[in-house]
């Protein structure tokens, strides 16, 4: 049976002001079967998330029809049947608990349906076991992390006995591991429990493990097919600003230089290191070492010494965030802080300019000991950026936004002028956007803009927390470009505090790694990446190239397994084939 | 600065008041603070002390913890205990200037009113540190519902309370890291007078609200989708039923208050 049978679906809206609609989806068809895993993928607003909220009939179509089931969705009767049989998990974790408590919210959907509270009971039981989260029932939401509540999220669209669940970037705003949890149990339900799963996503190492992929661009389906075929097709996806995993990447790039045929693309790890394997097969050569670039050192920027903290101290939620951690950051370097959630990485960034003053220990930045009068001096030298910067935009025009900053330094207009026009340049802005409102830009625009305030304070460092969390491929390649500018232009040092590996791979000197309070390691990125083993402990990803030419070398010796990046993968599979 | 607010948390735990019906401890907590009103001598301060003691105990929660909860108001008992001094037109005067004299009446009147407000807001703080706020708002939304029948929409109002209780701990993490974003930019809170003060809070107050929208919209939207449509047809899981804990509980009440209203009749000391 078809579970979905979208035809010629169109829709357009208009904007304040505009007197053109805008297009959102451009009479697109596609069909979804049963027992299906369906990834539909697209740049930010590309119209991804207009065609989910037509899937449930929270938006009715303006041409063509969605059909779920058997069921249209314009058939005013049949709303609530359809929205029973389709689930719909949101993007923001916290947008979509309604209850207080884990149970309550479960039950939320099915008392809605008008169910027996015995049934009921027996569902919640139920369904936190398929999503594996037994024991919760009495948590309230905000003890959970967003991994949890999108686990519970998911249990509550279980309890109402779906037979699709259409999940609109849910994972977008997730850590790894949380991330890893959902795509688990969504596997589970599908392979188990025949649920259909639509996974509306931008991470395509996601789009990897679904049995069909759909890519749409500007409100059309532009490409369907099974995920190997798709990202043979890697020239236009990054035309249309996606990008392809890792290790489709080097296999592709292998092709083009004629290295290898052209066969099917691995898209998955497990693939990936059975085809090069193969490829590799009774080739050997000396064993290579990556080059170790020498420990920056030079002039110290931030010291930490001996540095714990404890929120709310004496209160039954006492919490020893940092316990005796000592960090030394050298001018001109872009340091990264990789750790869990949780493991300490915000709360230590916030020391830095001031915002949490040490329980214990000390904080000394370019000589300045962060306390009182010398908190705004502190504050203009260390930029500090949390994650979502978008979200703290408040003034009528991004001119203004940007200045806010700068109004209180008492500079003179010019230099006002030059500071905005300088930021501007760097983070990759339109002149024209100043006299905008910050409110109707695109999210990577606002992110932008966010940062660019920062900027013109001129800071000699610059932290960001997460700089590119819910950002298409395109635009997290826009922000690290920008900043690898900056750091290079005025030698500003930069800390960055991510989950995501690549990026932190390809981008930093040096890494730190935290658990639980605590630096458990700092040392080059290829020394830190090469520890394998030791970061999996602590339950941290490495960089899925990274992880190929691990498992590669675990094989053949004379692989290096300290590969940081495609180009670098590229570059050992050329010396190892003796080209 | 948030921190110290028991009022409206929930402390979770399985003691008595814990396991009571919601319905039963808002009456009793009801009563209780009009026995406030009524006490007029030293018998009827010394019971109200007592029960409140004896609340803190069977509920088995954190003394120091539920104290704490008046710290808020300390300002506002302060500033009353001082207005009593200083107005309250007693006879026996213990101290004057010129047109200000300070009372013995006064003092009394002072402490009387300190014990009032303490006691209402600890009770308060009892009620809602041993009840889940969505055994709070079922609990409202029982007593209320004979006002169903005038078309009051008592089930809106209780979904509205529910959600603004599980919003209050979201939206204060919020507050919290606007503040720190915008002084990570260069605002100031602490300095200025009460008007530069203020406006200081612009920048955290517009992303706040604009934020608050947004979740407001995503939510109505999560709800829609999980076939919500107001209580039509609507079942609960939890169903409020009165047990043994409540009728002791109710006993006591009972009890409690006919005592106290025979002791109002007992001369002052």
């Amino acid at each position: 049976m078809e579970a979905i049978i979208v035809k010629d679906l169109k829709y357009e809206y208009y904007t304040r002001g505009e007197s053109q609609p805008v297009i959102a989806l451009d009479e697109i068809s596609f069909t979804v079967s049963e027992g299906e895993f369906i990834a539909v993928v697209g740049k930010n607003g590309s119209g991804k998330s207009t065609l989910a909220k037509h899937l449930n009939g929270l938006l009715l179509p303006a041409g063509g029809s969605v059909c779920v089931f058997g069921r249209y969705t314009d058939a005013q009767e049949l709303i609530w049947d359809i929205r029973r049989i389709l689930g719909m998990v949101f993007q923001n974790p916290d947008n979509q608990l309604v209850a207080t408590t884990v149970e309550e919210d479960i039950a939320f959907g099915p008392e809605n349906l008008g169910i027996e509270p015995e049934e009921i009971r027996h569902r919640v039981k139920e369904s936190l076991k398929k999503v594996s989260m037994e024991g919760f029932d009495e948590y309230s939401p905000h003890m959970l992390s967003g991994g949890q509540k999108q686990r519970i999220a998911i249990a509550g669209v279980l309890a109402m006995h779906p037979r699709c669940i259409v999940l609109d970037e849910a994972t977008s705003m997730l850590d790894p591991e949380g991330r890893k949890d959902v795509m688990s149990v969504l596997k589970k339900l599908n392979s188990e429990e025949n649920i259909t799963i639509v996974l509306i996503t931008h991470h395509m190492n996601e789009a990897a493990q679904a049995d069909r992929v759909i890519v749409m661009d500007e409100g059309k389906a532009v490409l369907s097919g099974k995920p190997d075929e798709i990202f043979g097709e890697y020239r236009l996806l990054r035309q249309i600003g996606l990008d392809i995993p890792q290790v489709s990447d080097l296999y592709v790039r292998m092709v083009n230089e004629g290295l290898i045929k052209n066969g099917r693309i691995p898209v998955l790890i497990d693939e990936a290191e059975q085809v090069f394997t193969d490829i590799l097969s009774g080739r050997k050569t000396s064993a290579g070492y990556g080059t170790v670039t020498a420990r920056k050192t030079g002039e110290k920027i931030v010291e930490i010494k001996n540095l714990s903290y404890t929120y709310m101290a004496g209160t039954p939620y006492e919490r020893h965030a940092l316990r005796d951690v000592s960090l030394t950051v050298y001018k001109g370097e872009k340091l990264g802080i990789i750790g869990h959630t949780g493991s300490g990485k915000s709360t230590l960034i916030q020391h830095l300019n001031g915002l949490l003053s040490p329980t214990a220990g000390t904080v000394e930045v370019s000589g300045i000991i962060p306390e009182g009068k010398s908190l705004k001096e502190l504050r203009r030298k260390v930029g500090l950026i949390f994650q979502n910067p978008e979200d703290q935009l408040f003034e009528e025009t991004v001119e203004k936004d940007i200045a806010f900053g700068l109004k209180k330094m008492g500079l003179s207009d010019s230099e006002v002028n030059r500071r905005i026009n300088e930021a501007l340049s760097i983070t990759g802005l339109p002149a024209d956007i100043l006299k905008k409102s910050p409110f109707e830009l695109s999210g990577g625009q606002k992110r932008r803009v966010a940062i660019a305030g920062v900027i013109v304070m001129e800071p000699d460092i610059l932290v960001l927390d997460e700089p590119t969390a819910g950002l298409d491929p395109q635009g997290s390649a826009g922000i690290y470009e920008f900043l690898s500018r900056l750091n290079e232009s005025k030698n500003t040092t930069i800390i960055i505090v991510s989950h995501t590996m690549e990026d932190i791979a390809r981008f930093c000197d040096r890494v730190a790694v935290m658990e639980e309070g605590k630096i458990i390691m700092v040392e080059e990125t290829r020394s830190v990446f090469s520890n394998k083993e030791y970061l999996e402990k602590t339950g941290l990803d490495v960089p899925q190239i990274t992880e190929l030419f691990y498992r590669l070398n675990k094989k053949n010796q004379s692989v290096r397994k300290d590969i940081l990046t495609v180009q670098e993968g590229l570059d050992e599979m050329k010396r190892i084939m003796g080209i | 600065m948030l921190k110290n607010i028991t009022l409206g948390q929930y402390l979770p735990g399985k003691s008595i008041l814990h396991r009571a019906d919601p319905r039963t401890k808002m009456i009793s907590t009801i009563i209780i603070m009009v026995l406030v009103f009524i006490a007029n001598n030293v018998y009827g301060y010394a019971m109200l002390v007592a029960l409140t003691a004896i609340a803190l105990l069977i509920g088995e929660l954190p003394v120091k913890y539920t104290l704490r909860g008046l710290k808020p108001l300390l300002i506002i008992l302060v500033i009353t205990a001082a207005i009593n001094i200083f107005t309250y037109s007693g006879q026996t005067v213990l101290w004057s200037v010129g047109a200000v004299k300070i009372t013995l009446e006064g003092i009394l009147q002072a402490i009387t009113i300190t014990i009032r407000l303490s006691i209402i807001v600890i009770m308060g703080s009892i009620l809602t540190l041993t009840t889940t706020p969505i055994a709070l708002t079922d609990g409202i939304e029982s007593l209320l519902s004979p006002l169903k029948k005038i078309r009051v929409p008592v089930h809106e109002m209780a979904m509205m309370m529910s959600i603004a209780l599980r919003f209050i701990p979201t939206l204060m993490e919020e507050t919290d890291k606007i503040m720190k974003a915008q002084a990570s930019r260069g605002a100031d809170f602490d300095t200025g007078n009460i008007l530069q003060k203020a406006k200081s809070f612009i920048p955290v107050l517009i992303p706040l609200f604009v934020s608050a929208f947004k979740r407001a919209e995503e939510l109505a939207t999560a709800m829609e989708s999980r076939c919500y449509r107001g209580d039509i047809g609507r079942t609960r899981m939890k169903k409020l039923a009165y047990t043994v804990v409540d009728l002791r509980m109710g006993i006591f009440i009972v009890l409690f208050t006919a005592v106290f209203i025979v002791s109002t009749f007992l001369p002052a000391s």
